[in-house]
């Protein structure tokens, strides 16, 4: 275990981030799973956790949990220093980590009551009501009684988020929760995080479905190898001012230079568009620039780019994408 | 900001500590003992030991053994009911209950790794210390019940089948009913204090991998190889090191005067064996990377 025990005083940033490392390692013999990786999951934030397999987003995840221990570097949850604060923090905090793993010839129901059972913070009383409602939560209210090892794939991490959600938590933090799903599951899974996020919930949601991902959250982080590349709200990463605008034309040359006038880098033209970096000017006021310099257009639509674009960018092999 | 703004600033309750409920440890134990009992692998088990009086009693009923004939203490079963328990037992020690004792134990640890469900009982959160301590109690309490079933069988099915007409013990001296329940009691003990070394063993080798089919056969390979080393003259008085040289020592309390040396150290051994794994099994746990 690492030394992390000296917390400083908590400071207001400390307080504002619901998950916060600082220069966080782990090494598994000579290979680096984790690198100095600075997380920041700021408060009521649904945040991202994106990278290829194996860029070491779950070991990340358990060493944020305790379960494993870092080789350097300290993790903050929810204000308390970890590992050793584990028994005050991660009670409000839900977990689904690498898929659900729960008891075969257990029911779900009795699953769900073995883990409350250990949680010395839950009240007993209210132990079939809370396990109830998350069960109806995630539309397992009709299996719940089935044993395990007959669910279906999706029925298992259904049961996963219900036993995250058995009780109200400050922190949800889930990998891969759509695995397995089926569309409408995938659907369901995505209007259960903005729910929890409107109630205040932070949620840290690691995931390689990037489109999915693309729609729920306010901030991401994006790993390769070990190491965060990026990491900050959607629009910081994405680079809102880097969006292109496309204008579509019958006459490109004259708009690329009308364009180019207003001062902005037209990255490419064909016979019927041009695009062009909006530079930070509002679209509005570059239409009428166009306008006023009587430029045909026929169509205008600011493009920004995909987060998988970006992702492939800083992960992938294609160096050439860079422009 | 000026320094007035500043004092302002709630900086309190950063770290909420949570309302802790009571009877917390009786509710994980209840939970354990629950999932413990109800698998059919160790119903399965205890149906097993149970069946072993009834066959010994059955077979002594059908044809009567000669004295010295078969394993110990059945050529005294048809002279008195109460010693079907103590054949029952002395049949099921070396094998039988070694068996069940490392499959219980060495799945309590190893078994939760491989399902997975370890990081979600460690993330509850449980801490380490205090899930060795509930699975430990599961286990004694598993083996606590078989030995309850053998001999509550054996005292049962004995009794109705040879009667019992004051208990002639080993020394030929008679005591009345109520002493020979007490020695039963005591017997039982003893067997309990032998299996609980090697249920220490189990667990700690459980905390060592996430197969249990691993902790399981480690263990047993382990009562193997010390019987076999105990077998073994030239190693003299470090055979009483081993953990089962004084398992069957209880035979002392069937004798009209006991040998209560005997006893004291047949049980330090096992003691010591829980003491020495026990405090490894939690050394090993709490400083385990959980990767299942």
């Amino acid at each position: 275990m690492t030394a992390t025990a000296t917390a400083e005083p908590v400071s207001e940033t400390a307080t504002s981030l619901a998950v916060r490392t600082v220069g966080l390692t782990r090494r598994f013999g000579a290979h680096v799973a984790v690198n100095s990786v600075d997380l920041e999951v700021p408060r009521g934030a649904v945040y991202g956790f994106l990278g290829p397999n194996g860029s070491g987003k779950t070991t990340t995840i358990r060493l944020l949990l305790g379960l494993m221990s870092a080789h350097a570097g300290s993790v903050e949850l929810l204000g308390g220093p970890m590992p050793l604060a584990a028994g005050d923090v991660l009670s409000r905090v839900g977990t689904l980590v690498e898929g659900p793993a729960f008891h075969p010839y257990l029911s779900g129901r009795d699953n769900l009551r073995r883990l409350d059972a250990f949680d010395a913070t839950t009240d007993p009383a209210t132990q079939a009501e809370r396990i109830g409602a998350a069960l109806e939560r995630v539309g397992l209210a009709a299996a719940a009684t089935k044993t395990y090892r007959r669910y279906s794939l999706g029925m298992k991490q259904r049961l996963g988020l219900a036993a995250a959600l058995s009780r109200p938590r400050d922190l949800l933090i889930l990998d891969e929760p759509t695995n397995g799903l089926d569309p409408q599951g995938t659907r369901e899974v995505r209007a259960l995080i903005r729910e929890l996020a409107a109630d205040g919930t932070t949620v840290l949601v690691s995931s390689h479905l990037l489109a999915e991902i693309e729609q729920v959250a306010t901030h991401v982080g994006i790993m390769s190898a070990g190491r965060l590349l990026r990491q900050g709200s959607l629009d910081e990463v994405l680079g809102v001012t880097a969006a292109l605008l496309r204008v579509e034309t019958r006459e490109p040359e004259r708009a690329a230079a009308a364009l180019r006038n207003l001062g902005l880098s037209v990255e490419s033209a064909s016979v019927d568009h041009v695009l062009v970096g909006l530079g930070g000017l509002e679209p509005e006021a570059i239409n009428k620039a166009l306008v006023d310099a009587d430029v045909p257009v026929r169509g205008l639509h600011v493009e920004r780019p995909l987060l998988e674009d970006l992702f492939v960018q800083l992960t992938g092999e294609g160096f050439d994408v860079v422009g | 900001m000026s320094s007035a703004d500043l004092l302002t600033v709630p900086v309190a309750d950063p770290l909420p500590t949570p309302v802790r409920y009571r009877g917390v440890l009786r509710r994980q134990v209840v939970s354990e003992i629950r999932l413990v009992f109800r698998r059919r692998r160790n119903i399965a088990m205890l149906v097993v030991l149970a069946a072993i009086p009834v066959l010994i009693g059955t077979a002594v009923k059908l044809s009567a053994p000669r004295p010295g004939e078969g394993p110990p203490f059945v050529g005294q079963i048809t002279g008195n009911g109460l010693f079907l328990a103590f054949a029952a037992l002395t049949v099921c020690l070396p094998v039988f209950l070694p068996l069940a004792v490392a499959v219980i134990a060495g799945d309590a640890v190893a078994g939760e790794a491989n399902a997975g469900t370890l990081r979600y009982l460690l993330t509850v959160p449980v801490s380490r210390t205090r899930l060795l301590l509930v699975k430990s109690m599961a286990v004694v309490t598993y083996i606590a019940a078989a030995i309850l079933l053998i001999a509550g069988v054996g005292v049962v099915l004995g009794i109705a089948l040879f009667g019992t007409h004051g208990v002639t013990l080993l020394s030929g001296n008679t005591v009345p009913l109520a002493d020979g329940l007490l020695r039963a009691g005591g017997v039982g003990g003893y067997v309990f204090i032998d299996l609980l070394g090697l249920a220490a063993v189990a667990m700690f080798l459980s905390t060592l991998t996430e197969v249990p089919v691993g902790a399981m056969a480690g263990t047993v390979v382990i009562v193997i190889a010390v019987a076999v080393l105990d077998s073994v003259p030239q190693l003299g008085g470090f055979r009483g090191l081993l953990l089962t040289h004084h398992w069957l020592d209880y035979a002392s309390l069937l004798r009209f005067h006991i040998d209560t040396s005997q006893l004291v150290h047949g049980t330090l051994v096992p003691l010591a064996y829980t003491a020495i794994f026990g405090t490894a099994a939690w050394a090993r746990l709490s400083n385990a990377d959980v990767t299942s």
